[in-house]
């Protein structure tokens, strides 16, 4: 189109020259006049660039990445470009969930998985992300839609399901297990899962699906009254899953009572939840490209810009078996564990110090490595001595309790039956 | 169970409870459970019927009891008013309660959720935590929707939010 317009133009030019009447040069000009608009219109048309092969750290204005690869040239990541070797799968394209997603494909990640049931609304637009014209698609496709415009690199796998279902819950653990993007990589497809749901059916849903897998998750939230929040480090046996303890809430440390409002539902802020979503990719980029510190714990309190953070040890307890499972491997694995740090620091010491750092150690003081707590649950705190391992209860607390043999129905269909007989009548 | 009417108070413990801690990823356990979870529907529907205050019909749609659908109706100044009543069962089930819908009240009211789920979050939820496993469906629609039910049907009705079908129709009630 472009090559059309302009060869118009060349030709109303040469019809313009072999006229001899001068008064139809007034009409052709006015004619070429209104192509060279045209041109000048199609031309400022939206603009996709095209797929980048490698990342490169270039300084020039048309390279994508060149601030990002000049993490390198400062010292913070070791080797920027390994961030297309990961996958990470976000649940919940909402307040927080597609913000994470915009500023994880800006970074050039490498492959995206979204899940969401939902629809735009105009409601949404108090939030980041989602504009007025999508309103009434999927969040996933309209997710997909701006994010493959922003970066054609980042591969994008977008679901359009709720993980609490039976049906949907299996495509979510399948997908999670599809290694077809990185077929060497050990454990499930994914690198991490962030969950940005907004209730607590879903948390629950993510976190019994990483503990079955093993996966490394991380849980974000933003509470209902939209002044606080949380991001959380989830490792399947090492941590505490979701479902150790109750969730935990950050106090917004005014009094409650000036702060609820009945009869409303959530209120949300369009800057608390970029806070959040801002804390998550943070944290996530750290623990993707190792370096800084990952936290296992991070709160925000909007009012009083507090922001706690601490560690949880998993509940021996937990009402959860496949956390139970996990817990009681991470148990096993303890010797392998410790032997690779000590292989790891004799390694750094070998390398690095020739000689003791102190001639004399007159008080025998030597430097303990206190990372690793001996005990897993943090209340019952009686060291274990190594290669031994804490009896970890099985099963279930509940176990079924035989039926006492009166003589009530018990064929299930016996008693479907019962209740649609009592419905009928 | 603070500020509970003591009429709801005596039916909930008349609701037999559960044993079974299954869900429906379980197989033979979930199996078991659903024979509870009938058990104590049969008999929370055969008091409701005895104390002439029945308010609900619900049963599994599918073979597996993870979806169940029904209807269920409010008495509000002489008038009926009825509501399809839908859920399913979560995955995590019994350790999250099912997400009770009313799909033609969605975008109707505030205490609500996009799809019609009612806003179970205060008044239902910590009962549910601290009651697990022994709380089932019975007990998430005599604990959950009916209060629910009781709160919001009068305030939609008055503002004119929802309207009697022979308000909207010149059908005669049957």
């Amino acid at each position: 189109m472009e090559v059309e317009l302009k060869e118009t133009i060349d030709e109303l030019e040469s019809l313009k020259q072999s006229l001899t009447d001068p008064s139809y040069r007034y009409p052709i000009d006015k004619l070429k006049l209104r192509v060279e608009r045209l041109a000048k219109f199609g031309n400022s048309g939206p603009l996709r660039r095209s797929k980048v092969k490698d990342m490169s750290a270039e300084v020039v204005d048309s390279n994508p990445y060149s601030r990002l690869m000049a993490l390198q040239r400062m010292g913070i990541v070791q080797n920027y470009e390994r961030i297309r070797e990961y996958s990470v799968a976000i649940v919940g394209i909402g307040g927080v969930g597609s913000v994470a997603a915009e500023m994880l494909t800006r970074c050039g990640i490498g492959r995206l998985l979204l899940y969401d049931y939902d629809k735009v609304e105009l409601a949404n637009m108090n939030r980041l992300f989602f504009r007025p014209e999508q309103v009434g698609m999927t969040k996933t496709d309209a997710a997909v839609q701006t994010l493959s415009d922003i970066n054609p690199d980042v591969v994008l796998e977008s679901y359009t399901l709720n993980i609490t279902t039976v049906q949907g819950f299996e495509t979510f653990m399948s997908s999670l297990k599809n290694k077809s993007f990185s077929p060497n990589k050990q454990g499930s497809g994914v690198d991490i899962v962030l969950s940005c749901v907004d209730n607590y059916e879903a948390r629950m849903a993510v976190n019994q699906a990483c503990n079955e897998l093993n996966q490394t998750w991380m849980e974000s939230g933003v509470s209902e009254d939209a002044v606080s929040g949380h991001i959380q480090l989830l490792i399947p046996g090492e941590t505490a899953c979701f479902a150790c303890a109750p969730p935990l809430v950050v106090a917004s440390g005014v009094d409650e009572r000036t702060l609820k409002r009945e009869g409303v539902c959530a209120a949300s802020l369009p800057t608390t939840m970029g806070v959040v979503a801002g804390l998550l990719v943070q944290n996530t980029l750290k623990y993707l490209l190792e370096f800084g510190q990952v936290s296992p714990y991070l709160g925000y309190n909007s009012l009083k810009d507090y922001f706690p953070t601490m560690e949880m040890k998993p509940n021996p307890q937990c009402s959860n078996a496949a956390c139970l499972q996990r817990q009681k491997e991470y148990l096993l694995a303890k010797p392998a564990r410790d032997a690779a740090a000590k292989a790891k620091m004799e390694a750094e010491a070998s390398s690095s110090a020739e000689g003791p750092l102190h001639l004399d150690n007159e008080w025998d003081i030597s430097v303990v490595d206190d990372d690793e707590p001996e005990g897993i649950d943090i209340k019952s705190s009686a060291a274990l001595p190594e290669g031994l391992t804490r009896e970890l209860p099985s099963a279930d607390e509940f176990h079924t309790t035989p039926e006492a043999p009166d003589s009530a129905i018990d064929d299930i269909e016996d008693l479907r039956r019962q209740l649609d007989a009592l419905n009928s009548s | 169970m603070e500020g509970w009417d003591p009429s709801t108070k005596s039916t909930l413990t008349q609701i037999p409870l559960l044993t079974t801690k299954a869900g429906p990823r379980d197989g033979a356990p979930w199996t078991q459970r659903l024979k509870e979870e009938y058990k104590a529907l049969i008999a929370y529907t055969q008091m409701n019927k005895s104390n002439d205050n029945d308010w609900f019909r619900i049963s599994a749609a599918n073979p597996e009891g993870t979806r169940w659908t029904g209807k269920c109706w409010y008495v509000h100044n002489l008038l009926k008013y009825e509501f399809d009543l839908q859920f399913d069962i979560p995955i995590t089930y019994p350790a999250t309660a099912p997400e009770l819908e009313l799909p033609q009240l969605d975008g109707k009211t505030q205490k609500m959720y996009r799809g019609g789920k009612i806003c179970l979050t205060v008044h239902f939820k910590p009962l549910w935590a601290k009651n697990c496993p022994r709380f089932g469906i019975a007990h998430a629609l005599c604990l959950g929707l009916a209060p629910w039910l009781a709160a919001e049907i009068p305030i939609l009705v008055d503002s004119g939010m929802i309207k009697h079908k022979d308000d909207a129709t010149s059908s005669i009630e049957s």
